[in-house]
């Protein structure tokens, strides 16, 4: 067995030290109805190397891979180019094979990473202090609300009905459980999102007001007046970023007033990964906010010898000092991911990354301007970064994605997917462009929406 | 370190008191091939890219409302072979498995197959989107299922949800599932029953899902109370939730009696999977009663823990709580295709969930990993895993019950970790001065101070993955520390001195906590 590196020999001479005749000896506490006479049943023995690589290749080899289809689809994951030095250092073994930085005197490396990483989401945001990462943004939207009646000592968020769907889902499982209440709507089909709507729904004993940007439609506006109305009854607003690449082109959500920004990070150096694992990030506006945050937190500080160092620091927030009484019980979170977005964005750097976001602007604008000359498809944003949403002309949107799959273009979302059961929303398709997206890919989508469009019924 | 500096700040050499480090002082304060390396911040441009991408064109049309970005961001960039050199010297400042042994007690931190990471990159996996149609993504979709029947079939167990993210999120998703089936049948039940040994996730997640939490006491030999637990039992306690193997490393041989209790007084039995490999591919857990288990996939099936993730936790389900798992999940119809039921099909397939707790179906990436690593072991080599995991511990248990106090040597056979405690030592030593005395030794310290029930607890978890003569060199290693320990060896209170690091005051990076980059004044 290529893993296991102990020989017979060592095994009977260790069995020896410990005066056991057997290995089974080791096994006496486990009761009887538990003993088993040998390998676990209905499974495979050992298998080669070459042998497992034909198995996990033959079900890769059944996958459209995003790279080889004309690509569209957005909703919350993105597809961009991650440069090869990203994955040859999340590779390194020191990285790769480290755990959380318990001994920080042998792992400043992720330490000092971490730190940098926190540095530069506070950045991107437009915040004070970031986090050292949660799993996804969906988990990181709930601990912001979960922090927001901390902080309140209120009960009741408001959603925007234009969140991530999945998001939304998550936090009304969650809050099922702790007692929040939740109001939420689904959005309405508009050029512009409904914030009057969504301010006249915050009251007095509103905790937090979640608002994503850009929307789940694509849909972009500025929310300070949102930030106002939060404000004025003592409530905070949590704004959701699912496109980091965005906030190299519009306003970060901190200078819009925003008291806690989360969001995915998966755009920066992560990949699609067919949904995970993901980056979730935590940000907060306020510094005094930061013995509420969930998760952990990089510090400076100096070694003995005067130093500067690195280590996990405010840790009587966390389950494995607070027990029951912490800010959240996650314990390992999303480090090596953390990892990868820090250097991209340390390849991109201010300018790349501004200049990432024009290129992901332009092709947009271009995919717009295009798609909407294929008849019977309709913009529907007034302002979008680089997603839009189409009306297809009472088309059903799941059935068009499908069928545009068959040939062989991966055309975008279907709202109706992310929204079950509701009528408005069954003919909506979401579009995403990025910088990997060719003119010649666009026109390709025109066409076969075209003919997709002309097809499928009604 | 040679790269221009806008700060000022310069890493400084100093000779300690000791003499140890008494050779010359260095112009760079490097010493040979350990690098000082400043932040980004500080050797980095906003005008600097490493990324060739078109010039921002001015007159670009733009789309954005009245919403552009104009003030600066203040994210610095390093050109590519800056941007390596950066994160390579930085990387050496680490330690990982694949430098040396690292036997962090309940981490499982085991060797990592680079096939793993090979497999994980096929495009197949790797560059397909979550939202993608389904007829598209149907290899993905199998491999989950496939990796869901081997949980199953390694846990006897009938049911699996894989979307938890890792272990703490695969508890919060096993405690939900018992709340929903509890309140399916109008019954309010308030309080989870933790022992005291448990990992701090364990309370903070029943915590977390609306729960008070209640300690079970111990025994003397390290095992859970049963007659203390039986009589605490009653109408108000929702579930209990056990770590076996235990985190004192020995296995709780009174578990079906628990869980059979447990079940009377109509409560649910969570077992915490995070020390599965002791067991993995010789016990199954399904045999002994247990309703919810978390297994992390990075700790027994091998993938990487990234300096603190990603991790994975997909927690196998008894009949009685299958109705309540989460969404989504993947299904296998007759004819052979996958799907993946989301809240579309919610009402009948499976109406009673508590519902979604990610975005999106669970972490791709490990289940890849993870189920290349169970393909390569097969039924054969996990069993096999189990067992040389379980005999290395022992082995270490056995060696150092002479030189550490070893509080449940007398318990029986440990499992896959060995537990110690600081009794013994002289002159105010501590755990942590040993832990330290140990990094000078070459080797990552056990777990240290838990689980909380020992007093300066020090918890050792070989793994498999070590050969005898790795296993043997650390015994000597750690005897001689433990020697200077006992003999009060003032010396040992200032380790490591071989470290790229001292002693780093943790109190004074709380009390004023620096927790982003913020410019030099001036």
């Amino acid at each position: 067995m290529r893993y296991l590196p102990l020989t017979d020999t060592d095994r009977t001479e260790m069995l020896a030290k410990i005066g056991a005749d057997s290995i089974d000896d080791l096994f006496v506490d486990v009761p009887e109805v538990a003993r088993l006479d040998g390998p676990i049943r209905d499974l495979p023995m050992h298998a080669s190397e070459m042998a497992v690589e034909r198995h996990m290749k033959a079900r890769a080899a059944k996958n459209l891979a995003a790279g080889d289809a004309p690509f569209f689809l957005g909703a919350g994951a993105y597809r961009h180019h991650i440069p090869a030095s990203v994955d040859h250092i999340i590779q390194r073994g020191e990285f790769l094979t480290a755990y959380t930085p318990y001994q920080p005197e042998i792992a400043q490396g992720t330490l000092q990473m971490l730190f940098e990483f926190q540095s530069q989401v506070a950045r991107l945001y437009g915040c004070a202090v970031a986090n050292a990462s949660l799993y996804d943004g969906s988990t990181a939207c709930w601990e912001a609300v979960a922090m927001a009646t901390r902080v309140t000592r209120k009960k009741r968020a408001v959603l925007s009905g234009a969140l991530h769907p999945h998001y939304s889902e998550v936090v009304r499982t969650m809050a099922h459980f702790t007692g929040d209440v939740i109001a939420d709507s689904a959005p309405a089909i508009q050029p512009e999102p409904d914030l009057d709507g969504l301010t006249a729904r915050i009251d007095e004993d509103t905790a937090c007001v979640v608002v994503q940007y850009p929307d789940i439609l694509g849909r972009i506006s500025d929310l300070t007046p949102v930030a106002e109305a939060a404000h004025a009854v003592g409530a905070l607003l949590v704004v959701v970023n699912t496109e980091p690449v965005a906030l190299g082109a519009i306003k970060a959500p901190g200078e819009m007033g925003a008291d806690i920004v989360v969001g995915e990070g998966q755009s920066i150096g992560v990949g699609l990964q067919f949904g995970g694992p993901y980056l979730g990030l935590f940000a907060v506006r306020d510094p005094n906010h930061v013995r509420q945050m969930p998760g952990r937190l990089c510090g400076e500080t100096t070694d003995a010898e005067g130093k500067r160092g690195f280590v996990l620091t405010l840790s009587t927030r966390e389950q494995h000092i607070r027990r029951e009484k912490a800010t959240s019980n996650i314990c390992t979170n999303s480090g090596l991911c953390a990892l990868a977005f820090s250097v991209h964005m340390t390849l991109l750097g201010e300018k790349g990354l501004r200049e990432l976001a024009a290129e992901n602007h332009r092709l947009a604008c271009l995919a717009a301007d295009r798609l909407e000359k294929v008849p019977g498809v309709k913009l529907l944003n007034n302002a979008f970064f680089n997603e839009f949403t189409l009306m297809l002309d009472g088309k059903p949107a799941r059935e068009i994605v499908r069928d545009l799959a068959d040939r062989g273009v991966l055309g975008g979302v279907s709202l109706g997917r992310l929204y079950p059961g509701v009528e408005a929303l069954e003919h909506a398709l979401l579009v995403a462009v990025t910088e990997t997206t060719t003119e010649e890919d666009i026109e390709t989508l025109a066409r076969e929406l075209e003919a997709s469009v002309k097809e499928v019924a009604q | 370190m040679n790269a221009p500096n806008k700060s000022g700040w310069k890493p400084e050499m100093t000779v300690a008191e000791d003499g140890l480090h008494n050779g010359p002082e260095t112009t760079t304060g490097n010493r040979a091939l350990m690098l000082e390396e400043p932040l980004i911040f500080e050797i980095g441009h906003t005008e600097t890219t490493g990324v060739d991408l078109p010039e921002i064109d001015p007159e670009a049309p733009s789309r954005l409302g009245s919403l552009t970005r104009s003030e600066p961001i203040g994210l610095v960039g390093l050109t590519e072979p800056e941007t390596v050199r950066h994160y390579t010297r930085l990387s050496r400042q680490n330690y990982g498995i694949d430098l040396g042994f690292f036997p962090l007690g309940s981490c499982t931190m085991k060797h990592n197959p680079r096939l793993n990471e090979k497999m994980a990159r096929l495009p197949g996996y790797a560059d397909i989107h979550p939202l993608a149609p389904q007829n598209s993504v149907q290899g993905a979709l199998e491999v989950i299922y496939e990796l869901g029947d081997w949980l199953k079939t390694l846990t006897g167990m009938p049911a699996v949800a894989m979307s938890p993210k890792a272990g703490a999120h695969g508890e919060l998703c096993g405690i939900l599932a018992i709340r929903a089936a509890h309140e399916a049948r109008g019954d309010a039940r308030e309080v989870v029953l933790v022992p005291e040994s448990a990992h701090g996730t364990n309370p903070a997640t029943a915590a977390f899902a609306g729960y008070r939490v209640e300690d079970i006491p111990a025994t003397e030999e390290g095992r859970v109370d049963v007659a203390k637990l039986k009589e605490r039992l009653g109408p108000d306690v929702a579930a209990v939730m056990i770590t076996n193997p235990n985190t004192c490393g020995l296995f709780e041989k009174d578990f079906r009696e628990i869980a059979d209790a447990v079940h009377e007084a109509g409560g649910y039995v969570y077992c915490d999977g995070a020390n599965f490999n002791a067991i993995v591919g010789r016990v199954r857990p399904g045999d002994l009663g247990v309703d919810a288990m978390h297994i992390n996939l990075h700790k027994t099936f091998s993938t990487p823990h990234g300096g603190g993730g990603p991790g994975s936790g997909p927690v196998v389900f008894s009949e009685a709580l299958e109705p309540f798992a989460p969404l989504p999940f993947v299904r296998k119809h007759e004819d052979g295709t996958y799907e993946l039921v989301e809240e579309e099909a919610r009402e009948e397939s499976r109406g009673q969930t508590f519902g979604r707790m990610t975005a999106f179906h669970g972490q791709m990436g490990m289940f890849t990993r993870a189920l290349t690593y169970m393909l390569s072991h097969g039924a054969d080599g996990l069993k096999q895993v189990a067992e040389d995991a379980v005999l290395n511990a022992n082995y270490i248990l056995r060696n150092l019950e002479g030189s550490l106090y070893a509080p449940f040597a007398d318990s029986g056979p440990c499992m896959h970790e060995a537990l110690f405690g600081d009794k013994g030592f002289e002159n105010g030593l501590t755990t942590l001065d040993l832990a330290k005395g140990l990094i000078d030794e070459g080797y990552h310290p056990m777990t240290v101070y838990f689980p909380l029930v020992v007093h300066g607890a020090m918890l050792i978890e070989p793994t498999e993955t070590e050969s005898k003569a790795a296993i043997d060199q650390f015994i000597t290693a750690i005897r001689s520390v433990a020697e200077r320990a006992k003999a009060g060896d003032e010396t040992l209170k200032q380790a490591p001195y071989y470290a790229p690091r001292r002693r780093l005051d943790e109190t004074a990076a709380a009390r004023k906590p620096k927790l982003s980059w913020q410019e030099p004044e001036g």
